[in-house]
């Protein structure tokens, strides 16, 4: 694998603010890697140098080896599709896809088949003679995403893609970007503050707090071995019992209900249950905690033996499941 | 009857500003060209006008001090606007400097360039009504745009940029036409100001008939009394500035009513 | 690359340098003016003198000044209450008129100042379309004298102003929360109280604004007085022109325009203070 773009130390300021703080990180050659943070820990204004818009006060952004932290966006191989989209109002999507094309001084008709060509593959073919707000807020998202595609460039930052669709077209948009990713060869790196969306897209992860790097790797690794408190926590559901100097973390899917064999057994009363159709997420109180253990149990299992509220059950983990941090 | 008296009090207040008007207007077209009796619809007092070299020539002027003042204002009052409207502090100074053309009056403005203008012997004529009514205009033409840029997103410049625009190709092929009615309707609305203004134009034209405005044409003239030349006159100089912010509002809602 | 500071005031100068050249440089030598004396031949004598201001409590211009602010004070006091209730009419209409009625009412304020006190000379005037309204119904007499008198130039700054103060006082009615009204209706209050409790104090600041311009506008207005007054009627506004055109006596209309400037500032400071106070009486 080789690396693409080499974040090395880089740090920005808003005044008081550290933004981005001494950050260093490697991006690969054809990956789709996700920044996954909470609300202002630093996700746009990493996209934004990467983009050219900011300027880090320290650190070196090498692309292919280059430094190209100085260098301004419209000279740089690296597009950004913007959180808002920003279309170009008074353009028609063909207009607003074939404008970076026209920035290249390419020829009428190598711009006009890879405009086509694009478009196609985008599924706007159909729209090319719209506006932008003649376009439903999917249709706007993948308008923006031809834009930045059609340019080629060695990478594509997307700032929250799909934050501004409803949930079902969410769902179906992400699958969607991972096969234009792969059928385009670009490298992605996806800002997006919904953890399951980056577990599903992509094939690397970082978790970022205050402009910090928390963990970076693969999905499976920062779900089932999550590098801190925070991290378990940001990442799916995780109940922490504290153990002394330590805190044990353990995914509720991992705790069984009435187990026949398990390293640690635990009485309980159930509190609350909370249904969500593929599952059941039972709320029970014990003596091991002052919050309540979440429970996962499967609408199959649910069925074979019901509990209510108010019910005791016995429940039980190996400890192999179990994670323990000291922080 | 809350809603009838409403209407009602809208009906005579609307009258009370258009009757005057109209009643101006509809002695223009009065054959007779008297107050007294209506003898027949008629174009002669335009016609009139046409054969009155004095107005003519004010008219030449007039068109000459609006279009090169306007002109000028569109330009620095939209770079005004922008390079405001792109710094993140707003200087109180600045907005001071701005606003003031728009509430000093006219009088005060007037006399202090025709002693500016004296006093550095500045030979006066139509380039110091120029210079004078770029003051205001500029500052007409910059609210206007200001208002428009107040709810522009400026992510779609930053996507230009990274798109592969320079600074200049991302004015001029998104910046710019995506303000442009704001322009547009800032520079008829300062045209207009231009071509009705009076009292700086008076103070800062000069002793020479030469650089006589059609605004002073027309104050000369009222001061001997009503004649149906100054009807027709009237009339048109309505109607020009009339249809220059109608369509100024059209162009952009809001610029001088909602 | 410019810095985007750097390139904002690039943008910024051209025009800021216009301002400052031909309005702030101006204004500041007027300002100076006020203080020196007036020369023999009408020129200007660059001697330091505080006379031109102890001039302006002479009877004769203090008598001017007051009568001026009677004028202006009345055309105002009409303007506003006229205003009001025009604006208060518009924005009771449905929001779907709003737009066109306001532009209809603000339109005329676009047009030729001259012109539109010209169309009431020929209303006015002895033999103009009133006097012929009247003998229509009959009316014999001498034709009634309305020109060239004090009721004409009020109705003819009221007639010049309205259409401002229209606006000046619609901007803050529109914002105001119509559920705000429904509520002191719900609490029990009638309508007029509601008015008087609700909505004239959250309205009262841009009222009083429009009307600090259109006294200082009235009051340094010369255009109507010598049009509509005939000349027999003297406003500041006259009297500095006076001085510019035909005493020749610079300096002392540069005071008298520094007194019209103080005015103006001095009238939206107490319109400030007063909104600021009335403010904090609200919340206290
Ligand atoms: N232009 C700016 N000026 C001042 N502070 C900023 C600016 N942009 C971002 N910040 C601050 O920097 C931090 C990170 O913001 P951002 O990168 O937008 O976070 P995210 O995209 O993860 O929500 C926040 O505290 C935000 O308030
Ligand atoms: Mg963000």
């Amino acid at each position: 694998m080789t690396v693409l773009l080499n974040i090395d130390a880089v740090t920005k300021r808003f005044g008081a603010v550290m933004a981005v703080d001494r950050l260093s990180l490697d991006i690969y050659e054809n990956e789709f890697f996700a920044l996954l943070g909470a609300s202002g820990s630093g996700k746009t204004t990493l996209l934004r140098m990467l983009a050219g818009f900011e300027m880090p006060e320290e650190g070196a952004i090498r692309l292919d080896g280059a430094d190209v932290a100085r260098v301004p966006p419209n000279k740089r191989p690296v597009n950004l599709m913007f959180q808002s989209y920003a279309l170009f109002p008074h353009m028609t999507v063909e207009g607003n896809i074939a404008y970076g094309l026209e920035m290249e001084r390419l020829g009428r008709g190598e711009i006009a088949a890879r405009v086509g060509e694009i478009m196609e593959k985008t599924q706007l073919s159909a729209l090319a003679k719209r506006k932008p707000d003649q376009l439903s807020g999917g249709q706007k998202q993948r308008v923006a995403l031809a834009r930045a595609l059609v340019k080629r460039p060695r990478l594509l930052l997307l700032d929250e893609p799909l934050g501004a669709l409803d949930k079902k077209l969410r769902a179906a948009m992400q699958l969607e970007l991972k096969r234009l990713q792969h059928e385009v060869g670009i490298t992605f790196i996806v800002v997006t503050h919904d953890q399951e969306e980056a577990l599903v897209m992509a094939d690397r992860i970082a978790i970022l707090k205050d402009g910090r790097l928390v963990q970076v790797g693969s999905p499976h690794e920062v779900y089932e071995a999550p590098a801190s408190r925070y991290a378990a926590d940001f990442i799916g559901v995780t109940n922490f019992v504290e153990d002394g100097g330590r805190v044990l973390a353990i995914r509720p899917e991992r705790i069984a209900l009435f187990p026949e064999a398990a390293d640690r057994k635990v009485e309980g009363r159930v509190v609350a249950r909370a249904y969500h159709g593929l599952d059941l997420m039972l709320h029970v109180a014990t003596a091991m905690s002052a919050q309540p253990l979440i429970v996962r149990v499967t609408a199959a299992g649910a069925d074979r033996r019901p509990v209510a509220e108010g019910d005791m059950v016995t429940i039980g983990w190996n400890d192999a499941d179990v994670r323990i941090f000291t922080d | 009857m809350v809603r009838l008296g409403r209407a009602a009090l809208l009906l005579a207040v609307l009258g009370f500003l258009y009757v005057p008007i109209g009643v101006l207007v509809a002695l223009s077209f009065n054959e007779s060209g008297l107050a007294t009796v209506w003898t027949g619809f008629s174009v002669r007092w335009y016609g009139a006008l046409l054969a009155n070299a004095d107005i003519l020539a004010a008219a030449l002027n007039t068109l000459v001090v609006g279009l090169i003042s306007t002109l000028v204002a569109t330009v620095l009052g939209t770079a005004l606007a922008l390079g405001i409207e792109a710094r993140a502090r707003k200087g109180r100074a600045v907005e001071a400097l701005i606003f003031a053309p728009m509430i000093i009056p006219d009088i005060v403005l007037a006399i202090a360039l025709l002693s500016f203008f004296s006093i550095l012997k500045v030979p006066m004529g139509l380039h110091t009504i120029i210079l004078a009514h770029v003051v205001f205009n500029l500052a007409f033409v910059s609210a206007v745009v200001r208002a428009r840029l107040k709810t522009f997103d400026w992510s779609v410049t930053e996507a230009s940029g990274d798109l592969g625009a320079d600074g200049f190709t991302t004015f001029r092929r998104v910046t710019l036409p995506l303000i442009l009615p704001a322009v547009i309707a800032g520079a008829l609305l300062a045209f207009t100001l231009s071509v009705d203004e009076f009292i700086i134009a008076f103070f800062t034209a000069g002793a020479g008939r030469s650089s006589t405005t059609l605004p002073m044409q027309i104050f000369a003239m009222i001061r001997f009394g009503v004649t149906p030349e100054i009807n027709a006159l009237a009339a048109l100089v309505m109607a020009v500035s009339v249809t220059a912010v109608t369509l100024a509002q059209r162009l952009n809602r809001g610029v001088i009513a909602p | 690359m410019l810095s985007q500071s750097l390139r904002a005031r690039l943008l910024m100068a051209p025009a800021l340098l216009w301002l400052t050249a031909f309005m702030v440089v101006p204004c500041l030598l007027i300002l100076a003016l006020g203080f020196f004396r007036r020369g023999i031949y009408g020129g200007v004598d660059y001697t330091f003198t505080f006379e031109n201001f102890r001039l302006l409590a002479d009877p004769l211009y203090l008598g001017i000044f007051l009568h001026s602010a009677r004028v202006a004070g009345t055309a105002t006091l009409i303007a506003v209450v006229v205003g009001y209730a025009a604006a208060y009419a518009i924005a009771g209409a449905p929001r779907r008129w709003q737009g066109m009625l306001l532009f209809l009412a603000v339109l005329p304020f676009w047009s030729n100042y001259l012109i539109r006190t010209y169309a009431w000379i020929v209303l006015l005037n002895r033999e103009g379309l009133i006097t012929q309204g009247l003998r229509m119904l009959g009316y014999e007499g001498e034709p009634p004298s309305m020109l060239y008198t004090e009721g004409a130039v009020i109705v003819g700054l009221v007639y010049n102003y309205l259409p401002f103060v229209i606006l000046a006082c619609y901007a803050p009615l529109s914002r105001l929360n119509p559920e705000l009204a429904e509520a002191s209706r719900d609490l029990g209050a009638g309508a007029f109280t509601t008015f008087r409790r609700v909505v004239l104090p959250q309205t009262l600041a841009g009222v009083a604004a429009g009307a600090v311009f259109v006294f200082v506008l009235s009051i340094g207005n010369f255009i109507t007085p010598a049009l509509l007054g005939g000349g027999k009627f003297q406003m500041v506004g006259n009297l500095v022109y006076a001085q510019f055109l035909t005493a020749n006596d610079w300096p002392f209309g540069a005071a008298l325009s520094m007194v019209l400037i103080a005015i103006m500032m001095v009238l939206l400071m107490a319109q400030a203070w007063g909104t600021a106070k009335g403010m904090g009486e609200r919340n206290g």
